[in-house]
């Protein structure tokens, strides 16, 4: 005799059921992809990526010219969109009450925030790289400055809006001019999460790909030129991948080791800051 | 009494007011430039592609670089079809763990559980690309597609789907791919979705006897649908611009195909493989166009997304 | 023979009206204020009594809804007047708030703010006011030592008198304090209580409070509102056991509000 309650018992218990598999589902692939890539990332992990430079197939080598690249292109993105994003999310969250720019502003914001990165290279291609006629590091720089911009933005605007009135009126009950309180009181209330906010889009750029393709391109040499194509890790780890060779392959696996470890690393660093931060206050 | 501003300094502070207002004012609109030079650059790279094609690239399958003859639809079709293959996969499994964040796990395993689940959602997808070619694509070519095409290949009127060559790199291993990547970011909309729902709300069906299952299908999800569909489409926003994940994996192949367990191409993918390769400013053209497409599909999809979210939003102020 | 206190008007005002949008907050108050000495506005939620002090250091114009209409004469000039500069107008008349705003950065710092926006001082005087203004808060002793430490880090009632000191840094005319003990335990409040006993020798203060015990012990003229208007204005004393008006009476001996 199958009563409504024991049915009811039985569906709850399969949803559930279902429920917990695919977690376990989900968590399954995710960290036999994890596995894969410490099992074989690891394989090839020496001193020997920091000190040489990409090979020719069939040669010994690291990945040295990559990594720096890497580091000089996204700390540039980071320093050229930081500022635009944390002034473009002060207007939006002090001063964007009345008008169209700012609802216009967050709405083209968050589009740009899930854009495909690789249409962001294109659009770099077309207006830098046809211009100057080679492809360059500068080209890399500003396609990730492009993804940098709408995470400080969207960070920015809402560790502001977090700030309460109360903070702003006693700083303006003193006297002081709007655009003091804003800089000295208010963006100061708000630094923990706005570093966060920058240190997430710092993560974010270390991996993309994409945006690189077509405009920083690549780069075999240790090179500082910024004028130049310029070596990063995210395109020789694809080209490395996609060849037949194992010794690029070998390389290729160390690389993606190392920018998963540093967005990770980053990443934790950022929440674990964030929470030390606002509990001090 | 304090020694008091004179007019000067008094005129410098509204100078400097101004000024601070003006520069994040500017910033504001750059943004606002960004998009309409993005927009308008695409355009006009597409220009010549759009000259010699018309509308009709939007159903042409052909792609052919030595005749100069090309057509979307390829792309087009791989496009949606790894997108959809993803989200059919990735949306029941992260409703489950969604599911399994907010209402089943034991506290203690809720907070490291939902930081590795966004943990994960950040990891880049040219892993995904590596782990999917070297590792997933050979054991779905030995052991997945022979099943496949032994079993729903021969089901008559499905069968074109399900019927391909055992060589793994196909639209099928790259959605699947795909769904991977895709879950830990959906997973993690969706528990956020879920988390606004006011306890109150959810303690009123538990106290009339309903099981956690009533409580999450008749009450949570009816609440939160417009969130959790506003979720999906950020997805899927994401996925439909995903290049590395896919780009190993489905084989940048220009034929157009009903099977799945053939290789394919993506717009993106289509991108990232020839278009530092590509000669002549025709086929250049071409591939901007196929950008502009992919940029003006993801446009629709998450300003879609974007309003159903706000929708939820809206809804939450008003009600809590 | 009770000797003659001489009272000395610091802020006029002539038939104020007050605007949210379209709705009126206050209802042509007019009211003179007397210098150094405690008045208090007491009254139920929503009379007005917080939106009148806030039209006295224009606090209001913060939000673009909300207007104001008519006088407030401080030594004579309008401060309503549009070429009246906001800044200026702050710097003379202080504001500490309900709850206690603490800026992001040490104790020192939070009380020289104010005095560093106007007021060109060498190193050396500044330590001195610093030290000054937090002496008569009352929270010297207890920072002395730790005045590099984020201002944060203090109690509620600390953080409230370290509020107070940044407000007197400037050396105001004009002190108002908006509920200022409401969000804090009985002792703190009694301490503040003492505070503004002494602080009145050198400041005029204006307190809004809902705890009319408060302001039966601290103010010397108290003013009854109720939906925006101006009931009765009188000294204290009058006020609370022999009121003009009924209304008064009612509120007063808590037959409503």
């Amino acid at each position: 005799m199958f009563t409504l309650y024991a049915r009811r018992r039985f569906i709850n218990q399969l949803s559930l059921t279902l429920a917990v598999l695919a977690m376990a589902f989900g968590l399954f692939w995710l960290c036999w992809i994890l596995w894969t890539l410490l099992e074989n990332g690891f394989a090839g992990l020496n001193m020997s990526l920091f000190t040489q430079t990409t090979p020719a197939p069939g040669s010994q080598g690291g990945l040295s010219n990559a990594i720096w690249g890497s580091i000089l292109m996204s700390t540039t993105a980071t320093l050229i969109g930081t500022p635009i994003g944390i002034l473009a999310g002060t207007y939006l969250a002090e001063f964007g009450q009345r008008g169209w720019l700012a609802p216009v502003t967050r709405f083209i914001n968050d589009i740009l925030l899930s854009a495909p990165s690789i249409v962001i290279g294109l659009f770099v291609y077309e207006v830098y790289v046809v211009r100057v006629g080679h492809f360059a590091g500068w080209g890399g720089t500003f396609a990730l400055a492009i993804i940098v911009i709408p995470v400080v933005i969207r960070t920015t605007e809402n560790m502001l809006k977090l700030v309460p009135n109360s903070l702003r009126e006693a700083a303006a009950a003193l006297g002081a001019p709007e655009w003091k309180v804003i800089s000295s009181v208010t963006l100061r209330a708000a630094r923990a999460g706005i570093l966060t906010g920058i240190l997430l889009a710092i993560a974010r750029i270390s991996g993309e790909t994409a945006p690189l393709l077509f405009t920083a391109l690549n780069n075999q040499f240790f090179s500082n030129n910024m004028n130049q194509p310029m070596g990063n890790l995210p395109v020789v780890i694809f080209q490395f991948a996609m060849s037949p060779y194992d010794d690029w392959r070998s390389l290729a696996w160390a690389g993606a080791l190392l920018i998963t470890f540093t967005v990770l690393t980053i990443n934790i660093a950022a929440r674990i800051m964030f929470s030390q931060k606002s509990n001090s206050h | 009494m304090p020694t008091l501003l004179v007019d000067s300094r008094l005129k410098r502070q509204n100078l400097l007011d101004m000024l601070f207002r003006g520069v994040t004012r500017l910033s504001a609109f750059g943004v606002l430039a960004l998009l309409v030079a993005i927009i308008i650059s695409l355009l006009i790279g597409s220009m010549e592609s759009i000259h010699a094609f018309g509308f009709g690239f939007l159903t042409s399958a052909d792609w052919n670089p030595v005749t100069e003859q090309f057509g979307a639809l390829v792309p087009i079709v791989g496009t949606l079809a790894t997108s959809a293959i993803a989200l059919l996969i990735a949306i029941p499994v992260s409703f489950g763990i969604a599911i399994f964040l907010t209402e089943l796990s034991p506290q203690w395993m809720r907070r490291p559980l939902g930081i590795a689940i966004e943990l994960l959602a950040g990891i880049p997808s040219i892993i995904y690309g590596m782990w999917g070619l070297f590792i997933f694509v050979p054991i779905f070519a030995d052991h997945i597609e022979p099943w496949i095409n032994d079993h729903l290949g021969q089901i008559p009127l499905i069968s074109p789907i399900f019927t391909g060559p055992n060589v793994g790199i196909s639209v099928l291993a790259a959605g699947i791919v795909l769904a991977i990547m895709v879950i830990p970011f959906i997973a993690s909309v969706m528990r956020d979705v879920f988390d606004v729902v006011p306890t109150l709300l959810k303690e009123s069906a538990y106290g009339l006897g309903a099981t956690t299952w009533e409580v999450m299908y008749q009450v949570v999800l009816p609440y939160t649908k417009i969130g959790v569909v506003g979720g999906i489409m950020l997805g899927l926003g994401r996925a439909l611009g995903e290049t590395m994940a896919i780009t190993f994996v489905i084989g940048n192949a220009h034929q157009l195909s009903a099977s799945l367990l053939k290789p394919g191409n993506s717009i993106a993918s289509a991108l990232a493989n020839e278009f530092t390769e590509a000669v002549g400013d025709l086929y250049t053209s071409a591939l901007i166009e196929l950008g502009l497409i992919l940029f003006f599909i993801t446009f629709v999809v998450l300003s879609l997304s974007r309003f159903m979210l706000h929708k939820l939003a809206k809804r939450e102020g008003q009600g809590s | 023979m009770t000797p003659e206190i001489k009272i000395i008007p610091k802020l006029i005002v002539k038939d104020l009206n007050f605007f949210y949008g379209a709705e009126r907050a206050l209802k042509n108050i007019n009211l003179t204020i007397p210098e150094k000495m405690v008045t208090a506005f007491i009254g139920p939620s929503g009379c007005g009594k917080s939106t009148l002090l806030r039209t006295f250091n224009r606090m209001y114009q913060l939000y673009p809804k909300q207007r104001a209409e008519g006088e407030i004469l401080l030594d004579g000039e309008n401060l309503l007047d549009k070429k009246q500069d906001l800044n200026t107008l702050r710097a003379k008349i202080g504001m500490v708030f309900q709850k206690p705003t603490p800026f992001p950065m040490s104790i020192y710092d939070n009380v020289a703010y104010g005095v560093k926006l106007y007021e060109n001082l060498s190193s050396h005087d500044m330590a001195e006011r610093v030290e000054w203004a937090l002496k008569k808060a009352a929270l010297w002793n207890e920072v002395k030592d730790k005045l590099k430490q984020s201002g944060t880090g203090l109690s509620g009632g600390q953080q409230q008198r370290l509020c107070i000191a940044r407000a007197i840094a400037v050396k105001p005319q004009v002190l108002l304090l908006d509920e200022p003990t409401s969000a804090l335990d009985p002792i703190s409040t009694a301490h503040i209580e003492k505070l503004i006993d002494e602080l009145k020798k050198d400041f005029t203060i204006v307190i809004v409070t809902h705890n009319m015990q408060q302001a039966a012990r601290v103010s010397d003229f108290t003013a009854y509102m109720y939906l925006g208007d101006l009931i009765e204005f009188g000294d204290t004393s009058t006020v609370f056991t022999n009121p003009k008006r009924k209304e008064t009476e009612d509120y007063i001996t808590g037959r409503f509000g």
